[in-house]
Formats: C-alpha cells, structure tokens, sequence
C-alpha cells in the first residue's frame, strides 16, 4: 500500500472547540496524528508590564484578570510573593478564608473542566448536569465575596472581608449538596461504559514523559506523580487540617478526569474544616497591615486547579515593583500534548488538547510579529537564531 | 409580506458567534454559562453558531490585541450584513485596566461598529440578556432587513 499523503489540519484561532483563540497545526496521516504545533499568542496582554506600573496593592487585581476561571489562584501567588518579599505573616483567620476561597475556586473549575470534556466528546448531558451544579457553587462564592468570579478577597497581608456567622449556614448547605451531586456525576461518569471505552488508554503521557514534560497539577497526579504545592509547600491554612493528595497511575484522560472529580470532593472536605475551625476562632484581626512597599525578593505559589502557579516580585522600597513574573501552569501542561496526541486518531484529538485543562489566558506569551500579523520568527527559528549567537560568541557545538 | 416574515423570525432564531479577542476568560465563561440549564437563552431561540457564516449576532469579549485584531476584522467581514455587533464586558469596551499595555489595539469600536454595550467585569449573565434583548430590538429597527 503506498504510504498516506501527510496533510495539515489547521485548528483556529478561532474554533467552535474552546472559548479561547489558539492555532493549532495537527499534521495527519489518513487518521493518525503525527504531529502537532502550537502557536500562541491571541490572548497576550502584557500583565507582568502593567503590575510593574501599580501599586502592591493593586496588584491582586491585575493579576486575579490574568484568567478568568483560576482568578483566586493567581491573587493567591501573588499576595504570598509580596508577604514573602516584605517578611509580613498573616493572621490565622485570613489563612482559613484564603483557603476556602481558593477550595471553591477549584470545586468550581474542576466541574467546569467535566462539564467541557463532555460536551467535547459530544455527551452534552454530562456539560449541562455539570455547569447546573456549578452554578450553586459561584452563587455561594457571590454570597461571601460579592462576585461571580474575579472576587477581589486577598490583599497583601490578609483578606478584604471576612466570613461572617451568617454566611456559614448556606455556606455548608451548598457543600452537602455538592458533595451529592459530585458522587453523583463521578458515578455517572465513572461507570459509563462508553465514556470508558472512549477515554481508557486515550492521550496517555507516561510517568517519563510527564517529568521531561515538567507537567504539573491534575495532569501530573494522573500520570503517578505526587506533586501539590499544597502539600509540597504548605501555605495559608493547608497543614492545619487533615486531606489527601490524589495520585493515580494510568495517565490517560479517564485518569485525568477521575482525579478532577475526587479532588472536588477533597476540597470541599477541606472547606468544612476550614469552616469549623473558623467558627471556633474568635472574631478578630483579617489582614497585618503592610506599611511599606518590600525592600528584596519574594516568591509566591499555589496550586491552581490546573497546576502550580509561580509568581516572583522584586521590591526596591517603593510603592511599585521593579519587576514582576508569573508563570502559568498551562505553559507546561499544554507542552505535553505534543506527545499525548501523537499516534492517537484524529477523533482523540479534541479530547486529549482539552484534558490537561488547558488555559490560554494564563499562559501567552508574546511572539515577534511584523505589522501586517505574520509571524516572523517560529519556535525553530528562534532556537536557531539563539544557537547562531552563541556560535558568534565562540561557544556551543 | 416576506420583509416582514424575515423580521419575525430572525428575532426569534439569533445566532449568535463568539469571538475571544483577547479575555481573561471569564467574560466567555459567563456566555458558555447563558447556554446552560440555569439560565438558558436557547428558550429565546438563541444558539451559539459553529462559523461567522452563520451568524447573526457577534459578541467580542477581551481587550483586542494587536494579534488578534486581525482575525477580528476577518471574522466581522465574513458574517452575513446586517448584523448587530455587542462589545462584552469592560475589556472590548475600553480596554478595561489593560489600557496601558504595550499589546493593546485600542477599543473595540474604534475597529468595527458596535451596537450593544454590555458593561461589567464580567457582566452578570442577567446583564448579558438583557444586551442580548437589546440587540434583538435594535435588530428589529434595522430598516434595510
Ligand atoms: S471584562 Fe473582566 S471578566 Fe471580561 S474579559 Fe475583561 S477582565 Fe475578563
């Protein structure tokens, strides 16, 4: 048989697939996936420019607009960056509200990650059940924070608001009900036999290559390593209270999906805890005030629903940073799809793009363009142009 | 006889196309959200159209940066006239707190004529109704239908 014409499947940037502008280049052989370019750079803003422009503590909310569905996990990096840098410790009460905060955040993403799977593979029933159940989860959010979403609660130093005796009640109803309906759809999901066939052994990344990739989060939990920051590194309230880490072995996209939902119930145990040991402490302080801006270096991470979040602030005793970066997550995650859709069919594709959850928003990077939007320079090029240099300067091979 | 029949159901079968020029995300979330049991804009003969082909009603997200804008301009050309055009949320408003960023192509009507204003960070999905709704009156009003 002679052998099959290679073809390019362009994807976006503007696709029915996800909500997000991304170009994808997927070079097939009849079905088969034999490889995969990304290109970013739709959704490039320039936050870590604009935070070097505001004040530390308009920073939060700066970053909190980097992406929309892990909009406390950034805030959350970010605080603990500039506590770090000016050496501020917080009271334990801003501790516990962080972390309820952050838990909801990540009950709420992960179920939003279901519901899309679901309506990738073409099981919309699976999409509307899951958002139906999200939505108490933001309504609870509003309740507490006043917003949807981007909720404004962390500042450096503590919290904007706290939790108050009222709020608990509705609070708790909301987690009885979740933790429901999350059995609920984890069974549903978890014994559909066509949703097995359909996932198992599909997009698999195998342990060595999730460590060559440097994946991180659920991504990395499902292909057998056990990193979290939130146990790795415990910050805000993560080591006063008892939850498991979920690591599963397989690596393929059931896997991914399984750890999602077992780690929704994990958190809304963790909110529980977080509640009861609210409820006990005495009504009292929820932010150290900062008085002035750091002086040094500080870092911040958190594991956001998608992975660690990294931020890094340097201070020079003003009111503004002298620089600021952040990195996202999904710049390794999304990585990693170059081995996880090779091989498989073209049907996978969609799927396994969409099973590291990936975020765009969080992750672009700027790309050198001309005036009239071409690319001037591919990945390859700038490799090479990079490799060129340090031949000039008389090093490399 | 028929202008009229064009009139009634294009306001009862909007389709509309998204475009994410550049969000944080959450704006196009909170559209997605419209679609599903809770709020449900399908009832209102809503559906979110596959191609800009198909498209009656263009909802931009996100601050338009300057890689994008490109794509933005193709996608307005390619939607069938008249079309109403709704900016979503502070970002394709005005740019929002992205005004000073070095990637920033300026605001969304000072690219392509915006019908509807739907302000918020994100708007509530309420709001986004009722801008919807907006855009179906002003739809209506549209003499050369
Ligand atoms: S208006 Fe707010 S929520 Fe909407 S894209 Fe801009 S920053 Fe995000």
């Amino acid at each position: 048989m002679a052998a099959l014409e290679r073809k390019v499947i362009p994807i976006g940037p503007f696709h029915p697939l996800q909500e997000e502008a991304e170009y994808f280049k997927l070079t097939v052989e009849g079905e088969k996936v034999v490889g995969l370019d990304i290109q970013l750079g739709y959704m490039h803003r320039g936050h870590e420019k604009i935070c070097e422009g505001k004040t530390y503590d308009q920073i939060p909310f700066v970053v909190e607009r980097i992406c929309g569905i892990c909009s406390t996990s950034h805030p959350f990096a970010c605080v603990q960056a500039i506590e770090d840098a000016a050496g501020i410790e917080i009271p334990p009460r801003a501790a516990y509200i962080r972390t309820i905060v952050g838990e909801l955040e990540r009950i709420h993403s992960h179920l939003l990650w279901v519901g899309l799977a679901g309506h990738f593979l073409g099981y919309n029933t699976v999409w509307m059940w899951a958002w139906k159940y999200r939505e108490s989860v933001l309504e609870i959010s509003e309740l507490i924070t006043g917003n949807r979403n981007h909720y404004a609660m962390f500042k450096p130093g503590g919290v904007r608001r706290d939790i108050e005796g009222g709020m608990i009640p509705p609070l708790l109803q909301v987690l009885d009900d979740a933790d429901k309906k999350i059995l609920m759809l984890t069974k549903a999901v978890l014994d559909d036999p066509v949703l097995h066939k359909r996932l198992e052994g599909v997009g698999v990344l195998t342990p060595e290559m999730a460590v060559e990739y440097s994946v991180v989060g659920p991504t990395a939990r499902a292909s057998g390593l056990a990193i979290d920051v939130r146990k790795d590194d415990p910050h805000a309230a993560y080591d006063w209270i008892e939850w498991e880490e979920i690591v599963l072995h397989e690596g393929d996209v059931f896997a991914k999906a399984k750890v999602r939902l077992l780690e929704c119930l994990e958190s809304t145990k963790i909110i529980r805890q977080c509640v009861q040991k609210l409820k006990d402490l005495p009504e009292g302080e929820i932010d150290a005030h900062m008085e002035r801006g750091p002086d040094g270096e500080g870092i911040g991470r958190y594991e956001a629903p998608r992975g660690e979040v990294f931020h890094y602030v340097k201070g020079d005793g003003s009111l503004y940073p002298s620089r600021y970066k952040i990195r996202a997550p999904s710049s390794m995650n999304i990585k990693s799809n170059e081995v996880a859709v090779l091989g498989g069919s073209v049907a996978d594709a969609a799927i396994t793009l969409a099973a590291v959850d990936p975020c765009y928003c969080c992750t672009e990077r700027i790309a050198a363009f001309n005036t009239k939007g071409k690319l001037l320079y591919t990945w390859d090029d700038l490799v090479k142009l990079s490799q060129e240099k340090t031949a000039r300067m008389g090093g490399g091979s | 006889m028929l202008k009229k029949l064009k009139k009634a159901a294009l306001a009862r079968s909007l389709w509309i196309y998204h475009v994410a020029a550049s969000p944080c995300n959450n704006c196009d979330i909170e559209i997605l959200d419209l679609l599903t049991p809770r709020f449900d804009v399908e009832r209102f003969g809503l559906l979110l159209a596959a191609s800009p082909r198909h498209a009656d009603l263009l909802l931009v997200t996100g601050m338009v940066n300057k890689k994008v804008l490109d794509r933005v301009l193709r996608v307005y050309a390619q939607i069938p006239k008249p079309c109403v055009v709704a900016a979503v949320g502070s970002c394709a408003i005005s740019g929002d707190l992205f005004v000073d960023s070095y990637n920033f192509a300026g605001p969304l009507d000072k690219h392509i004529p915006v019908d509807v204003y739907i302000g918020g960070c994100p708007p509530k999905p309420e709001a986004m109704i009722l801008g919807v709704m907006r855009a179906i009156e002003k739809l209506k009003k549209l003499k050369d239908l």
